[in-house]
């Protein structure tokens, strides 16, 4: 069960956060952490048009953060905070087990997760991150052209 | 009620140690096969035998609340708590049973003691900390000291990654009234020079509390002897059930301080004006207490205090030395604290280069491995020691070497598929 977590899927897009960069000038920026083990995210988002137009982040954790926040920082820009939120709610369904597919197709690969219910935080961790952003943006910035 | 703490000492009998037999005392290993290594000691221990027996036998046949009922069976209950009580005063080596506090664990106890001594503490005073403490040794004082407007301070690390004591002496002066440190690291294993703090307390009319949590499963202690005034364990980590543990307070000052909690069984007298407090240890014990875990963990004591420690202790620093030198051959591996093992519990926290720790715990569990990840609540200390998080490994008494092979076998798979 614990080395199924490590498939190639996750452990190759974990790698892609070694390329990650912030943001030079967010409409918003979140700090979340992992209490348990002090993992850490910093995301920045910058709103146009009532969608994401870029995303940023700096992402200290395990592979099940890393590969997470990589899923987010690929699939966000473009999206309006309504597709997110479901996209967050897919998220939690795959990892409780409850039927429906994820949002974005690639979610899937934490499948295994599921049956680890101590690192399920480590995959949501981006997204809590994503969630608590997206409660914070000034409403003037997402409705910005 | 069964006396779990007698008639199980065959296992480690005067002639030498029989870890097979240790391990029979634990009901864990054969309900678990060979495949289990469990090396998370120093976040619990695993429930011996006379513990469990103990637990079972009273919520099972022999329940009852203390100190209130007349009735045969809630008598025979409050005579067994303050037996456990007597036990555990005896484990701890203190003068009497009336200076043993039952809490529900280390975290109470701390919490207790800070908020006690707390009434003690004016604008201005300091706490002095060391930067090896649990979080569990830290927060309550950062509330205590919020609340009477006291200072914390802490001892730093040395360069090798025990406390550097030799600051003692610029940071205690007549401010300092209560020095609180850990016994032994949870991250390092680094046992502390309490007699040496001792000292440096005594010399300014302060309190010296000692977290004794990851000291207590390594056999029996001599609170007298170190000096201090207050000392905290659990019971779940000296092999005992979760849910309680123990608080000595010295008695003259036990005598001199406030109740924590306020509620039943603590009161002399009560009117709807205000109340006066039974004297010690009942003062400091509102409330029903824990009294199952209490009867388990007096029995896991009186079975303990009967081992052969030397046997035992020989035995943990034999593991301990084969665990670092097999450490030391893993590619990318960082010990964190100390390399040595002078003056240090069997315990090793390391950092694999590349691989996350909790990666690294998840892949070794494939392994049957038990280990723990995390920053093992000491942020501040991880920070002192450049890392945010580590692997810990934690030995006790029924370890072996199948064990610690084990884990480096983990290891080096680890660093093969991740690293």
């Amino acid at each position: 069960m614990s080395a199924e977590l490590y498939h190639r899927a996750i452990v190759e897009t974990a790698k892609e956060t070694a390329e990650a960069a912030r943001l030079p000038a967010p409409d918003v920026t979140v700090e979340e952490d992992n209490p348990l083990c002090g993992d850490r995210i910093v995301l920045d988002l910058l709103f146009r048009d009532g969608r994401v137009a870029a995303v940023g982040h700096k992402t200290r954790g395990c592979l099940l953060t890393r590969a997470a926040a990589a899923v987010l920082a690929r699939r966000v820009p473009g999206c309006a905070a309504s597709d997110l939120f479901r996209a967050i709610a897919s998220l939690q369904d795959l990892l409780e087990g409850r039927d429906g597919s994820p949002s974005w197709p690639e979610l899937a690969m934490f499948a295994p997760v599921r049956a680890v219910k101590s690192r399920h935080e480590c995959v949501l961790l981006p997204f809590r991150a994503l969630e608590r952003a997206l409660a914070s943006v000034p409403p003037a910035a997402e409705r910005k052209p | 009620m069964s006396d779990g703490g007698r008639g199980t000492q065959r296992a480690a009998t005067r002639a030498g140690l029989d870890v097979a037999g240790l391990r029979g005392e634990f009901p864990i290993f054969a309900a678990m096969g060979p495949r289990f290594h469990y090396l998370d000691n120093a976040a619990t221990g695993q429930i011996c035998r006379a513990a469990a027996e103990t637990l079972v036998d009273f919520e099972t046949r022999a329940r009852a609340n203390v100190k209130r009922g007349v009735y045969r069976l809630a008598d025979e209950a409050t005579r067994a708590f303050e037996e456990a009580r007597a036990r555990i005063a005896g484990y701890l080596g203190a003068r009497e049973a009336r200076e043993v506090v039952i809490t529900s664990g280390t975290t109470h106890a701390l919490n207790l003691a800070a908020h006690t001594l707390c009434a003690r503490l004016h604008p201005g005073d300091e706490i002095l900390l060391t930067c090896a403490e649990h979080h569990s040794n830290i927060v309550p004082w950062q509330l205590a000291g919020r609340r009477a407007g006291a200072v914390i301070r802490a001892v730093p690390l040395a360069e090798d990654g025990r406390l550097d004591l030799d600051r003692l002496e610029a940071l205690v002066s007549r401010r300092t009234k209560v020095v609180a440190a850990t016994h032994c690291s949870n991250v390092t294993g680094a046992l502390t020079d309490i007699g040496r703090l001792a000292e440096a307390a005594r010399a300014v009319g302060a309190v010296l509390v000692v977290d004794g949590a990851q000291r207590a499963p390594h056999g029996p202690l001599d609170v007298q002897a170190l000096g201090c005034d207050l000392y905290a364990f659990s019971g779940h980590k000296v092999f005992a059930a979760t849910g309680a543990g123990a608080l000595w307070i010295r008695g003259e000052l036990a005598d001199e301080l406030p109740p924590f909690m306020g509620g039943g069984e603590m009161i002399r007298r009560v009117t709807l004006e205000a109340s006066t407090f039974a004297p010690p240890p009942h003062r400091f014990e509102a409330g029903t207490p824990p009294i199952g875990p209490a009867l388990a963990l007096g029995a896991a004591v009186a079975w303990l205090a009967g081992l052969d420690w030397p046997a035992i202790h020989a035995h943990e620093q034999r593991l301990l030395e084969r665990l670092l030198e097999g450490l030391r051959t893993i590619r990318g591996l960082r010990l964190l604290g100390p390399a040595d093992t002078r003056a240090r519990a069997p315990l090793v926290s390391f950092l694999v280069e590349g691989v996350h720790p909790h990666d690294v715990c998840q892949l070794l569990d494939a392994f049957g491995v038990c280990t723990r990840g995390g920053h093992h609540c000491a942020q501040p200390l991880h920070e002192a020691l450049g890392a945010e998080a580590s692997v810990r490994a934690s030995i006790a008494l029924y370890n072996d070497d199948a064990d610690i092979d084990a884990l480096l076998a983990g290891l080096e798979e680890v660093v093969r598929r991740l690293a």
